[in-house]
């Protein structure tokens, strides 16, 4: 039993390990990351509310001074040492809002921050959000297109 | 055959373990010989960290020993950080040859059957075999950075902080002499075993298939019996894999349920996210050379068969979507 037979044993061996496997708790990790991603939400609308409020801004400038404000609590949570374990939790909750790619783009730096200042930090900075963006700008083009076109 | 006797009876006369503070709040802190309370163990990365506690393990096993670094002919190592980094710049700080192997997570079985080997065939006389890995180089390495907000799926295992190095002798013998030492009398090279398993994260699974080989090849060329051993010690399936290597030798008529134990599972107690237990080659290297060696020397275990497992792939190959190949090696060791 080496594997070498590779057609029969494997599928056999895969479907078995399959049948093994702990299930993923779908309805939990819904509930924390419904709970989480909101949380945040309701986050970035009190700044929102206080931004409009104290410092008189609207439109553009406002969204802009929102996202600034939550990608810097992102980066500062990540280099805490906080926003891994709320991660951990919450899942897609805390990935999917801005401070997840706030956070997505902070922790290699801090990773790889040993290995220089230019092929480390830098360098490695985007290895996790990298594919994000490219695949972000190409979905947005592909979008913008259809737009166009319709 | 894939088994050879050692007829010389080469002893582990010393050993020498480090692990980090997740790893000693379980089952081993109370054996090892340092238990860390900062994981960076002083130093300013988590390489050079876990170079330290490679050193640490070395040193420690040879003071253990009654030895000193005169005395060492050669040191068998190996780690997981690419190009075994660890090990060679570990070797770098010590005045004795120094041969680099590769297991993954079975490179502690494989490093101390080479030395057997070494010892029995008489070309050498002592010789430290070690090991070590760091959760937060290989978490690096293989997988997301550490600050990374992402969850771990639940078959996942979490890598042994640590490290643990044997000091294995010739000791003459065989005069009816009685050495107070364990003696290495098998071992059993493993073949490389892929049954398809693509999922990183279910390394238990992909290593199953090639342990379970190893020890039903070890214990039919042997003509021994699983019962022989007082324990079966296997090196990080997890609790996963564990279920389905008794499942897979009870298929061929072996029944390990009683005296099978797996180093991963035993490790941690499970508070965080560490579910199926530990993994890289640091788990059986600190839990065979404090826990189990304890045992060994004060007789509540008298055979016992190591097999440490390892998941031979790279972030390149999984990238690639090739599945994970496994190897297990078995080593026997008895108080004889």
């Amino acid at each position: 039993m080496t594997g070498k037979n590779r057609e029969n044993y494997n599928k056999n061996y895969i479907a078995y390990v399959n049948s093994f496997d702990p299930p993923t708790k779908h309805f939990k990790n819904c509930f924390r990351a419904f709970i989480v991603g909101g949380f945040i939400c309701c986050i970035g609308q009190a700044i929102r509310v206080i931004f409009e409020e104290a410092f008189g801004l609207y439109g553009d400038e406002l969204s802009a001074a929102v996202s600034i404000a939550l990608i810097f609590l992102g980066t500062l949570l990540t280099g805490f040492g906080v926003y891994d374990r709320i991660g951990r939790n919450a899942g897609a909750g805390s990935i999917v809002p801005i401070t997840g790619f706030a956070n997505s783009v902070a922790s290699p730096a801090i990773e790889f921050k040993t290995e220089g200042l230019v092929y480390g930090l830098a360098a490695k900075m985007f290895v996790v959000a990298g594919p994000i963006i490219v695949y972000g700008v190409l979905a947005g083009t592909a979008v913008g297109l259809i737009y166009l076109f319709l | 055959m894939q088994t050879v006797v050692f007829d010389k009876k080469p002893r582990i006369i010393g050993t020498g373990t480090i692990a980090g503070p997740k790893e000693c709040a379980g089952v081993v802190g109370k054996y090892v010989d340092k238990s860390l309370t900062d994981d960076t163990f002083g130093e300013s990365t988590y390489e050079k960290a876990e170079c330290k506690m490679l050193s640490y393990a070395v040193s420690k096993a040879i003071e253990n020993a009654g030895r000193t670094e005169k005395d060492v002919d050669l040191l068998v190592s190996g780690d997981l950080l690419n190009q075994i980094i660890s090990a060679s710049f570990t070797a770098r700080d010590y005045d004795f040859p120094f041969l680099g192997v590769y297991g993954a997570c079975s490179t502690m079985a494989e490093s101390m059957a080479i030395a057997a080997a070494f010892i029995n065939a008489g070309y050498y006389k002592n010789i430290v075999a070690a090991t070590g890995s760091h959760f937060s180089s290989a978490e690096r390495q293989y997988r997301y950075p550490l600050e990374l907000g992402n969850t771990r799926p639940p078959q996942a295992q979490w890598t042994v902080t640590g490290a643990g190095g044997a000091f294995i002798s010739y000791m003459g013998g065989g005069n009816g002499k009685k050495i107070n030492a364990p003696a290495i009398t098998m071992a059993t090279f493993g073949k490389v075993v892929d049954f398809g398993i693509t999922d990183v994260n279910n390394m238990g699974a992909a290593m199953c298939p090639s342990c379970a080989h190893t020890l039903l090849t070890h214990l039919t060329e042997t003509g021994r019996s699983a019962d022989y051993y007082d324990l079966i010690v296997t090196g990080d399936l997890g609790a996963l894999g564990s279920r389905i290597l008794k499942d897979l030798t009870w298929e061929k008529g072996v029944d390990i349920a009683d005296n099978h134990v797996d180093c991963g599972e035993i490790i941690y107690n499970v508070i965080e996210d560490e579910f199926q237990g530990g993994s890289g080659a640091g788990c059986s290297a600190v839990v065979f050379n404090s826990y189990i060696m304890d045992k060994l020397k004060t007789g509540a275990l008298n055979r016992v068969l190591f097999i440490a497992t390892g998941a031979l792939l790279s972030t390149v190959s999984s990238g690639q979507g090739e599945s994970i190949p496994g190897i297990a090696h078995a080593v026997a060791i008895e108080n004889i």
